[in-house]
């Protein structure tokens, strides 16, 4: 079969060929440059899966286990691949199967194009067997979306999906397309999309605000930078290095920052926000400029808004205007790609540096670590701590491996432990908090990237959200290794039940399966392991394995993360027990 | 403080944008209290007018949010003093209330209402101005009885002498190609 641009290529006249709106939408998918999609069939895509058989040679489908596998899966092909991730789903509970995968990479700005079978138009809003209303259900949680109930509407809406998904701040797209659309012929016209006059994808920065931005910098005597997630999503790692590096200035990262910046440079400092480092934390509220790249002062970032960084003047570097001013009011807004308003800020940065300032964190750190991280990763007594087993994953792999997690404790402690050397390292659900992200999105990162070591830390309740995908990581033969960390509890529930709920451990003791029995059922391997010696040796025995592997450590059962911003309070009163 | 502001809204007719919309007020419970749309001057865009009670800093990222969604053109927020707005109502008396001496009349009169129609059993009566003027003519007829009663939403144009064709070219000339 004979694409348009084969035929381009091949110096041949175009001709615009009438073909069926299945058809069509595969050729999309092709023009954009798509070779992976996530998906599950069901009646009402049913003749997009047979024109994908037509395209197996250039398009790899893969099929999941579950829906939301599907989803968590293409967001982490998408963070890695800096693309869109691209899901097929029937009607009605295949597309409700969407939903959380949805709200999970619309927080996470994740590039997504989703595609989903609906009852023929001449059937819509009459309850035909498995109509849902995907485009109301999932209005709130997309980008942008859209129904297609005429094959002639194809060529155009998928570009715009394509456009929409993957430019300005990224997100998910949901294009829900009609049986009859499916079925129905098309003259295939495909235009790709790099501008819709309405929308603006690339802001362009004001020049009178780079020049404020700088003078603040230049004049700062105890400055601390933001990194966020959109500096990963620009690709502006590097040009963030350099600004930094130039005018000498501390990085805190966000959870969704890390890797953006490698965590063993001089100028970094941890993580922020209700379970990061103490030393970015505390210096939050004794900054004089805190300039925040990429981030959104989330809740969970911030604590308390009252008395948040009053003390300093705020720069906000961020392509979303909706967020300036949304959480955190700024002194200078540069609303702009990441990339574009470093390369501009960069040369009127004076070369400085902040000796003392950065010797307050170092300080400060070495308070964590004697109060926290010591007894976390080199525990001498007791269960094997979540810390110590992370820790050793991280000096194995000189962290240079690619970390996906699943949401509870072990999610805070990769963050913590793991060190990221090397840039897009960390796939976690962040916004959202998703359990059972974990184990898909290890498969979609496997897939984006097969050549690096993938682990996925993973607690004992998420495990369960999305065990079915063990089947999925078999049939492929992936090559993720599932640390799954077994407290056997919902820690961090049971942390908070602890803390602020006179230790009354309302339904967070769980009542777990055989995981290893569970993990041969669906042919993956597995090992079980609870003393501390068995460590070091079954690490490197997990190095080594090809395709995928469980190893479950057992843990410290009421181990808890610190240090600690309770829920609304203040940064600075961050709590180390 | 809690202000009354006017939102004005730009768009491209698209369906679901009113859901788009109307999903920022609603995330948030705020009450949208009044809502129009209509195409605008040029054709094929639609300006929606709301009215929404709330503090400054939030209408600000209220339009903010809704300027933000796909097929939103330009979305403004103003203060009383920075539009002229009208609201029109119809009420329904039973026309009996006129048989009896001129009161209803001389009412009507007074509010600079009008009459509409005129049935045996009913007279509809329309009124433009703003919401305390329909609401003080509803009182005054309130003795009467009155049958049915609608007011629309508000529709406002603004004092600004920039016009939205102006702002749609600063649009234009904002952004790079990806
Ligand atoms: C889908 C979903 N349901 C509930 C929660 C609330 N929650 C957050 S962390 C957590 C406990 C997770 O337990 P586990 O997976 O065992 O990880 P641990 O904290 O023990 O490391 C729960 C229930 C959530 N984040 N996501
Ligand atoms: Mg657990």
């Amino acid at each position: 079969m004979q694409t348009k641009t084969d035929a381009r290529k091949a110096g041949k006249q175009e001709t615009i060929e009438r073909i069926s709106g299945a058809e069509a939408l595969m050729r999309a998918l092709i023009i954009e440059g798509v070779d992976t999609i996530f998906g599950y069939i069901g009646g009402a895509i049913m003749p997009v899966y047979d024109a994908l058989m037509n395209y197996e040679d250039k398009v790899r489908h893969v099929m999941v286990r579950h829906e939301q596998g599907a989803m968590h899966a293409a967001q982490a092909y998408a963070r890695i691949k800096r693309r869109p991730g691209v899901v097929f789903t029937t009607s009605g509970p295949g597309a409700t199967n969407t939903v959380t995968g949805l709200a999970d990479a619309m927080l996470d700005s994740t590039p997504l194009v989703v595609i989903t079978g609906q009852v023929g138009a001449a059937m819509l809003g009459t309850d035909a067997f498995q109509e849902t209303d995907v485009v109301s259900v999932s209005m709130p949680l997309t980008k942008w979306n859209y129904q297609i109930t005429c094959a002639d509407e194809i060529p155009e809406v998928l570009a715009k999906a394509f456009f929409y998904a993957n430019s300005g701040r990224p997100g998910p797209v949901v294009i829900d397309i009609t049986k009859n659309a499916q079925f129905d012929e098309v003259d295939f016209d495909y235009k790709k999309i790099s501008r819709v006059s309405s929308y603006v994808a690339k802001p362009r920065p004001d020049i009178a605000d780079i020049d404020k931005a700088a003078d603040l910098i230049n004049a700062a005597k105890s400055p601390l930078v933001l990194v966020g997630q959109g500096v990963a999503i620009s690709g502006a790692q590097e040009e963030f290095k350099t600004f930094v590096e130039k005018a000498g200035l501390p990085v805190a990262s966000t959870l969704l920052g890390l890797s953006a910046f490698p965590s063993n440079h001089a100028l970094f400092t941890g993580m922020l926000g209700m379970h990061g480092n103490y030393a970015p934390n505390i210096n939050t509220n004794k900054c004089d400029v805190l300039i925040a790249i990429g981030m959104r002062f989330d809740d969970r970032v911030t604590g308390n808004l009252e008395t948040y960084a009053k003390q300093a003047k705020i720069i906000h570097i961020e392509i979303d205007p909706s967020e300036v001013d949304k959480n955190v009011k700024t002194d200078v807004a540069i609303v702009s790609d990441a990339k574009q308003a470093l390369e501009l800020l960069t040369p009127k940065v004076k070369n400085n540096s902040h000796e003392d300032w950065l010797k307050s964190f170092a300080k400060l750190h070495e308070v964590e670590y004697e109060k926290v991280i010591r007894k976390d990763i080199h525990p001498t007594k007791g269960m094997m701590h979540m810390g110590e087993v992370i820790n050793r994953v991280s000096e194995k792999t000189k962290g240079e491996a690619l970390i996906v997690t699943d949401v509870g404790q072990h999610q805070m402690a990769s963050a913590r432990y793991y060190q990221f050397n090397k840039k897009d390292s960390l796939i976690t659900s962040g916004g959202l908090g998703t359990m059972g992200f974990g184990i898909p999105a290890g498969m979609g990162a496997a897939i984006a990237k097969p050549d690096r070591p993938i682990f996925v830390f993973v607690g004992d309740g998420g495990f369960q959200m999305t065990v079915q995908e063990l089947g999925t990581l078999a049939q492929y033969h992936l090559p993720v290794k599932i640390i799954l960390l077994n407290n056997n509890y919902l820690g961090m529930v049971r942390q908070w039940q602890e803390l602020f709920f006179d230790g009354r451990y309302a339904s967070t003791e769980l009542v777990n399966p055989d995981f290893l029995k569970i993990a041969e059922g669906f042919g993956v391997p597995g090992k079980q392991i609870s003393d501390r010696e068995a460590l070091d040796s079954t690490l490197d025995e997990l190095l080594n394995v090809e395709g995928p592997f469980l190893l479950e450590v057992k843990v410290q059962k009421m181990g808890n993360i610190f240090p600690m911003i309770p829920a609304g309070a203040t940064v600075s009163d961050m709590r180390l027990e | 403080m809690k202000k009354e502001y006017t939102l004005t809204i730009f768009t491209e007719n698209k369906i679901g944008l009113l859901h788009r919309i109307t999903v920022i007020f609603t995330r948030r419970k705020l009450n949208i209290e009044s809502l129009n749309t209509s195409e605008s001057e040029i054709r094929g865009i639609y300006r929606f007018t709301i009215v929404v009670t709330v503090t400054e800093s939030m209408v600000q990222t209220l339009v903010k949010q809704i300027e933000k969604q796909i097929g939103i053109l330009k979305a403004f927020y103003h203060t009383l003093e920075e539009i002229v707005y009208q609201e029109i109502a119809l009420y329904k008396v039973p026309t009996h209330a006129f048989a009896d001496g001129n009161e209803v009349e001389k009412l009507i009169r007074n509010h600079n209402a009008r009459i509409l129609r005129i049935e045996p059993e009913y007279i509809i009566v329309e009124k433009t101005g703003h919401k305390e003027e329909t609401q003080q003519l509803f009182r005054d007829l309130e003795q009467f009885g009155i049958l049915q009663f609608a007011r629309s939403g508000r529709i406002a144009l603004t004092k600004q002498i920039k016009e939205i064709t102006a702002y749609l070219k600063e649009l234009e000339m904002q952004q790079d190609e990806t």
